[in-house]
């Protein structure tokens, strides 16, 4: 169990979750969202830009959570950037299955990269209650895409 | 361990042995992660005795039936229990009749009950009530349900930073539109114990009612409802060492039979056509359906087991416990207190700087130490501290010093994490 903390908690998610990346409220986001935890209170909002070929062009967060929501939502922030609306939805695919411990089977070579990176967020696989705390970011963005206004982490 | 520690651990073994109560509770023997399970958690619910547990077990494999029914043995058997729970529950609060005492599912289902029933009856648009800045949201959301339909008033009371509820700004509140006061009688989060008998008697001086929502405050005080004189007292089973899905209503009388139905079907009616119905009385008129028939043996099981030991000496014993958790707890460097009011009962919350609540939660528990972490259904107060959330232990009856212990080692272990 100690071992499951240690990796749960690892230095790059500690990192993030101290120093978020994209902690910020983008003057130009074309559409935002809000994601809510209803068991704990958590709030996120998620602001992005979203350019003429469906991609990304910025995404930024703010809010308070733990520090597995703000490490996720900061790293998630950081791999969006430049992605395509179809590419983040499939990343979230992936992420999710990985966040509750499923096969994920197999990835586009392109995710490779991205895939490794959301691995350090895969030992809330380990700790049930938790994996809501890491999918709230990706399911706020998932929301701000396809232009809903705010999820809340219990319908997943 | 200083010697002011070892003091106490001595002195609350004269007069109250904690270990032969822990003996009592085979939850407390669990294994968790590889750690003697400290539970810290019973504000939530509480674990039960093996006297609650074997009593249920018993009235399931030989004394069950429906209840107020069957013309046998074995429903005679379980309506004289469920009927003799009633009367073990008036007696510990001290009601003038089991008449008074209504079984609900919890305290959630009383305060609706008395939203919908009482408020219906005797509350008119612009009428208003008052409730306090530290509800539970049971004690918020039926009011506002309340409000929406029929166009009340709600007042709240607003607290100090320590989490004093404040009097005089209670005094201000009431007035000739005040017709209802449902406060708690301890706050779930910050341990407040609310002057609950003052505010009775401000109350009645301009003629209003009050409910108090005991669920939080008979696990570590005793009550008597003729004394204390407030129209409505709630509380629930499970916080009490009991079952969960049993809760009481305690009301006066004359009111209740004032009060119509809240829910209608089987066993609260006098006669039944399709043109009209009419009601039995209290506490049968609030009772639709089959009601929770063992879970009322084992609250009157688990209301023995208290008072058998003494509600004094278990107040008496957390009270110690929670004057050396304080001090613990105040040594952790980054670690703050929420509520530190002059009169509180044996609940902590807390927060820790630079980590979250719930990764404390988490944590903690790999340490075997189970406390709550979140928001504790009182989002306005989280809002009135502008926390999100805070980490809790609430103490029980069982509880020792090697609880307290276990949890400041393991809040040591966060700090490590997160340094």
């Amino acid at each position: 169990m100690e071992d499951d903390i240690r990796e749960l908690y690892q230095e790059v998610i500690l990192d993030h979750g101290k120093n978020p990346r994209n902690f910020r409220h983008p003057e130009d986001a074309t559409s935002e969202a809000n994601g809510n935890n209803p068991l704990c209170g958590d709030k996120l909002t998620v602001f992005v830009k979203v350019g003429a070929c469906q991609n990304i062009e910025d995404a930024a967060f703010e809010g308070r959570g733990c520090a597995i929501s703000v490490a996720s939502a900061s790293m998630m922030t950081d791999i969006v950037i430049g992605k395509k609306i179809s590419e983040v939805d499939a990343l979230f695919g992936i992420f999710h299955k990985m966040c509750k411990g499923e096969e994920v089977g197999e990835t586009p070579e392109k995710f490779e990269d991205d895939i490794e990176k959301l691995m350090v967020l895969s030992g809330v696989k380990q700790f049930p209650m938790r994996v809501k705390c890491a999918t709230l970011a990706w399911h706020t963005i998932n929301a701000a895409v396809h232009g809903e206004h705010t999820v809340s982490s219990d319908n997943q | 361990m200083t010697a002011s520690n070892m003091i106490l651990k001595l002195d609350s073994e004269i007069d109250y042995n904690v270990s032969s109560v822990r003996a009592d509770f085979p939850a407390l023997s669990l294994e968790i992660n590889g750690y003697p399970l400290a539970f810290l958690d019973s504000g939530a619910s509480a674990q039960k005795p093996i006297q609650v547990l074997d009593r249920m077990d018993r009235a399931y494999r030989s004394e069950y039936a429906n209840v107020h029914r069957g013309a046998y043995t074995l429903s005679q058997l379980a309506t004289d229990n469920y009927e003799n729970a009633r009367i073990t529950v008036a007696n510990f609060l001290n009601a003038k009749t089991p008449d008074e005492i209504i079984f609900t599912r919890n305290v959630t289902a009383a305060i609706n009950l008395v939203a919908y029933s009482y408020g219906r009856t005797f509350l008119r648009a612009g009428d208003e009530i008052i409730i306090s800045h530290m509800e539970h949201h049971a004690n918020i959301v039926p009011w506002q349900l309340l409000r929406d339909a029929i166009g009340i008033e709600i007042k709240v009371v607003p607290i100090d930073d320590r989490g004093n509820f404040l009097m005089e700004e209670f005094e201000k509140l009431l007035g000739s539109k005040t017709k209802l006061v449902a406060v708690t009688q301890v706050s779930n989060v910050l341990g407040t114990i609310l002057p609950i008998k003052e505010i009775v008697r401000q109350a009645h001086n301009i003629g209003a009612h009050v409910l108090i929502d005991g669920c939080q405050g008979i696990v570590h005080e005793s009550v008597d409802v003729q004394d204390l004189d407030a129209e409505f007292y709630a509380f629930t089973g499970h916080k009490l060492y009991g079952p969960s899905g049993i809760g009481v209503l305690w009301g006066k009388l004359d009111l209740l039979n004032e009060m119509p139905p809240y829910e209608g079907g089987g066993d609260m009616i006098e006669n039944v056509t399709f043109e009209k119905t009419t009601y039995r009385e209290a506490p049968a008129r609030f009772e639709a359906g089959t009601p929770p028939i063992v879970e009322a043996v084992g609250l009157a099981t688990a209301i023995d087991y208290v008072t058998s030991i003494g509600l004094e000496k278990i107040a008496n014993h957390e009270s110690k416990l929670l004057t050396y958790a304080t001090n613990e707890l105040a040594q952790i460097d980054g670690l703050r207190i929420i509520g530190q009011a002059d009169h509180k009962a044996p609940i902590i919350s807390f927060v820790l700087d630079g980590v979250h609540p719930h990764d404390i939660g988490t944590i903690i528990d790999s340490k075997g130490v189970a406390v709550r972490a979140g928001h504790h259904c009182a989002q306005p107060l989280m809002d009135r501290y502008e926390l999100a959330a805070t980490a809790r232990a609430s103490l029980a009856m069982y509880n020792n010093t090697d609880d307290i212990d276990q949890l400041v080692d393991a809040l040591n272990y966060v700090k490590e994490i997160f340094s």
